[in-house]
């Protein structure tokens, strides 16, 4: 497999981590107004408390990535989406401040105001995410340099509305299996009321979704006829999707928990199953597309990269994974808590 | 105002207000250390005491650190795509390995840190806080050597429509938008001339950073008569630190100026406000740079500055002349921030070192002195020192580089993302201004309470584990079993 593959794979890689650890701290903001009681917001911020910081990690380390391996990918897309970008950044200070100040006083309008922080906060992240994948899977329009060319209302297309309000959706649904695994009592039993629901409501923009490629992004359907095996990707998602309600009626949490984790693999997979090898697509220009070979470094840097990420990579998955298993298990409230 | 002055206030404002807080992370990293090495030798209730207490201030800001982190890394993509195009073969690997080697180490290990507490027994705490350090100290290393090489680019060469050109090519402006910088030897990219140089000069100013925010707050507990012995060994460590800090910051400062002086020198000229070329150049103290008249007025010690630069005051020591008007940085600001600089670092020296001298006399602790009581004050004010010096040295950096983005190789204007407008700029800069001074005040709001509230009494440490008190017995019977 030559470099330029490798490294399409293993940016996805850093994006899909952040989508699978990220993805259920912006779900746990997105239902964090769902409870009333103080304590039980206590508890959810604090089911994230440890780990959020780390999550947010992999965010600014894909990006690193991308600009080290796909300079014009980043500087396209980043200076392309110039305003939504910054309402991104915008979204995920407050939703960092809220999550660090809120249990800091007290008083009742402060908490409620750093609340609603930090749920609008998560809402408007996974909302604008959604709305720059569901940008790239539509294509833009690019100049012959790959500079993006339409304005800031040209990323707020249908397409991309739909594709935004459907990751709101996956992660208030991650977020949720994760909460069923991390609460205890009267508050998980609400909690795992929640997850049926929320698996019905993505799953419903899901299908929207899928319909609304057919409508707006029918390349995307010829990439299919020629990639076929694709749709046995679709099918074990949807399987795996299936599968959560299923263990969280056992009360197995961890399985659903991790279930849930594998449909987030699923879907970047078929999200970089359909993209490659383009990264960013030119619409209607499709000869002036940033591909994973137009807009690359040269070998030699990604091979410096390689051996950085073989380096590095194994160590960060071992602590990652020591630091989720010495804060395994429910959630205890401390004076020092969020 | 145009995109470009715009987007330079942008990147400007948002890197000043995130630096306020990894200096503090950094240098509070390295007191924690040394903090919980202590508790884990003495088993002493107060050490324990002390790294948690501190733990929370450096929470506290890693948080706001992460937070206006983000922003940075988005900017170059967002407000510098031709800059991220011209460089990212070779500035964003550096970017990737700090984000693999130092943010991960430094994020993963904080939840430890901050929430492990009673999760973990002390052996894997102070492991973990060792982690943090490092990670924090790593993540210098990488942005340190990114920033470097924008200064004194080494390593790479110049592709040009495909095509790798000779050696000393550089782009002209019709030229620049086909070319890119290419790794050529990533060793020689990350020990450029001038990283290292930058690298000790940078850490050194953030352990001053960390030294004197616990010299401050401790010196305020001791002025109000509260938590006495607390603030009392919090403000030894915080002045070893920053009487060693402070000294080696004078050396580390000598030789990022020498380097400078080989690498930059119309930077030099900038820092010192020479403008014409010759020898018996003296070196200013403090003074005004008339451009009028193209002169520097003020104290000054005559022949100092060729003397530092070569060995001898015959030494000709390059003047702006020496370089086209267009090609000159800013230079009354260059100049004044610059010498506010080694102001303050002098001053800082002073400081410490009259506090290691109070102290070895045995009077540092006496607060019923009005003199030490004088002291004191000054203590608390100490903490601004290391902050202004920090911005002022890295303001004289970068815009003493300036009209380069890389230096003799692509000035800032063509650095600019092509397709992002003034007005995008201006609402994204009102954006930050308001969300930063919101940010501000609640972190001047919670430190001040943190503040308020101190640290924990020395009979009552708050939920210490079971292993933990355990060691705290140990050690106990063992002094008593010793003396």
């Amino acid at each position: 497999m030559e470099l330029n593959t490798v490294w399409f794979i293993l940016v996805g890689v850093l994006f899909t981590g952040y989508a699978m650890l990220d993805g259920f701290d912006l779900g746990v903001g997105a239902l964090h107004l769902f409870v009333k009681k103080d304590e039980d917001r206590r508890m959810f911020l604090n089911a994230i408390g440890p780990v959020w910081d780390g999550n947010e990690v992999w965010l600014v380390t894909g990006g690193g990535a991308l600009f080290a391996a796909f300079p014009m990918v980043y500087a396209t897309v980043f200076s392309g989406f110039y305003l939504a970008f910054m309402a991104l950044l915008c979204a995920l200070i407050f939703r960092a401040v809220a999550i660090e100040f809120r249990s800091k006083e007290e008083w009742k309008w402060w908490r409620t105001m750093w609340d609603v922080g930090f749920s609008l906060g998560s809402i408007v992240s996974s909302f604008l995410i959604g709305v720059a994948m569901g940008n790239i899977l539509q294509g833009i329009p690019l100049d012959a340099r790959g500079n993006y060319i339409g304005g800031f209302f040209h990323l707020l297309n249908p397409y991309a509305l739909i594709l935004g309000v459907t990751t709101i959706a996956l992660f208030a649904m991650h977020g949720s299996i994760y909460l069923v695994m991390k609460t205890g009592g009267e508050l998980q039993a609400r909690v795992r009321g929640w997850v049926n629901r929320t698996i019905g409501i993505f799953l419903f923009f899901y299908i929207i979704l899928n319909v609304a490629t057919f409508v707006y992004a029918p390349h995307l359907l010829d990439i299919v006829r020629a990639r076929p095996w694709i749709l046995a990707v679709f099918a074990l998602n949807v399987l795996v999707v299936m599968n959560i309600p299923r263990q969280n009626r056992k009360g197995n949490e961890f399985a659903a928990f991790l279930s849930s984790c594998g449909a987030m693999v699923l879907l970047m997979t078929l999200f970089g199953l359909t993209v490659y090898p383009n990264m960013v697509l030119s619409m209607p220009n499709p000869e002036n597309s940033l591909t994973i070979y137009n807009a690359a470094s040269t070998a030699k840097t990604h091979w410096i990269m390689f051996i950085i990420a073989l380096l590095g990579v194994p160590v960060v998955l071992a602590y990652t994974a020591s630091v989720y298993y010495i804060f395994r298990g429910k959630v205890k409230l401390t004076p020092h808590s969020y | 105002m145009d995109v470009e002055i715009l987007s330079r206030i942008q990147f400007a404002f948002t890197i000043a207000f995130h630096y306020l807080y990894p200096p503090l992370s950094i240098g509070l990293g390295v007191i924690l250390v040394i903090m919980e090495a202590m508790w884990l030798k003495t088993g002493h209730v107060r050490y324990h005491n002390m790294a948690r207490y501190w733990t929370r201030i450096f929470g506290l800001t890693f948080a706001i650190g992460v937070a206006s982190g983000i922003v940075m890394e988005f900017e170059f993509g967002t407000n510098w795509a031709a800059y991220s195009r011209f460089v990212g073969d070779v500035f964003g690997s550096a970017l990737a390995a700090e984000g693999i080697f130092a943010f991960f180490l430094e994020s993963g290990f904080l939840a430890i840190l901050l929430f492990g507490w009673n999760k973990v027994g002390p052996k894997l705490h102070f492991f973990a806080t060792v982690m943090v350090c490092l990670g924090a100290h790593f993540s210098a290393v990488w942005i340190v050597v990114a920033n470097s090489w924008m200064q004194t680019p080494a390593g790479f060469s110049i592709e040009y429509k495909g095509e790798i050109m000779p050696p000393g090519f550089a782009p002209d402006a019709d030229q620049i938008l086909n070319s890119r910088a290419v790794i050529h030897d990533f060793w020689a990219m990350v020990f450029n001339p001038s990283s290292m140089d930058r690298l000790s000069h940078t850490l050194v100013g953030c352990w001053q950073a960390g030294a004197f925010l616990v010299i401050s707050i401790s010196a305020f507990y001791l002025l109000r008569g509260r938590h006495k012995e607390f603030a009392a060994s919090s403000l030894k460590i915080g002045l070893c630190v920053a009487a060693v800090a402070s000294l080696l910051q004078l050396a580390t400062g000598a030789k990022s100026a020498d380097g400078v002086t080989k690498n930059q020198p119309a930077k030099l000229a900038a820092m010192e406000g020479v403008f014409q070329t010759q020898a018996d150049v003296p070196m200013m103290i403090a003074g005004y740079v008339d451009m009028e008249k193209k002169e520097t007025v003020g104290l000054q010690i005559p022949g100092m500055l060729s003397y530092l630069v070569g060995g001898s005051t015959n030494t000709v020591v390059t003047g702006l002349d020496a370089f086209p008007e267009a090609d000159w940085p800013a230079v009354q600001p260059v100049f004044q921030l610059y010498h506010l600089m080694i102001a303050i670092g002098m001053a800082l020296i002073g400081i410490a070192w009259l506090g290691m001298l109070l102290w070895w006399r045995g009077w540092l602790f006496d607060a019923s002195n009005p003199l030490v009581r004088a002291f004191y004050l000054v203590l608390i004010l100490s903490v601004l020192g290391p902050q202004i010096a920090n911005q002022a040295g890295w303001f004289t950096a970068e815009m003493g580089r300036q009209p380069w983005i890389v230096y003799n190789l692509m000035r800032t204007s063509q650095g600019l993302s092509e397709v992002v407008t003034a007005n995008q700029v201006l609402a994204s800069l009102v954006m930050f201004t308001f969300i930063y001074a919101l940010l501000f005040a609640v972190f001047l709001y919670l430190l001040t309470r943190k503040i308020q509230k101190g640290p924990d009494s020395e009979e009552d440490s708050e939920e210490m584990p079971a292993s933990w008190i355990a060691m705290v017995e140990r050690r106990k019977g063992q002094a008593r079993a010793a003396g």
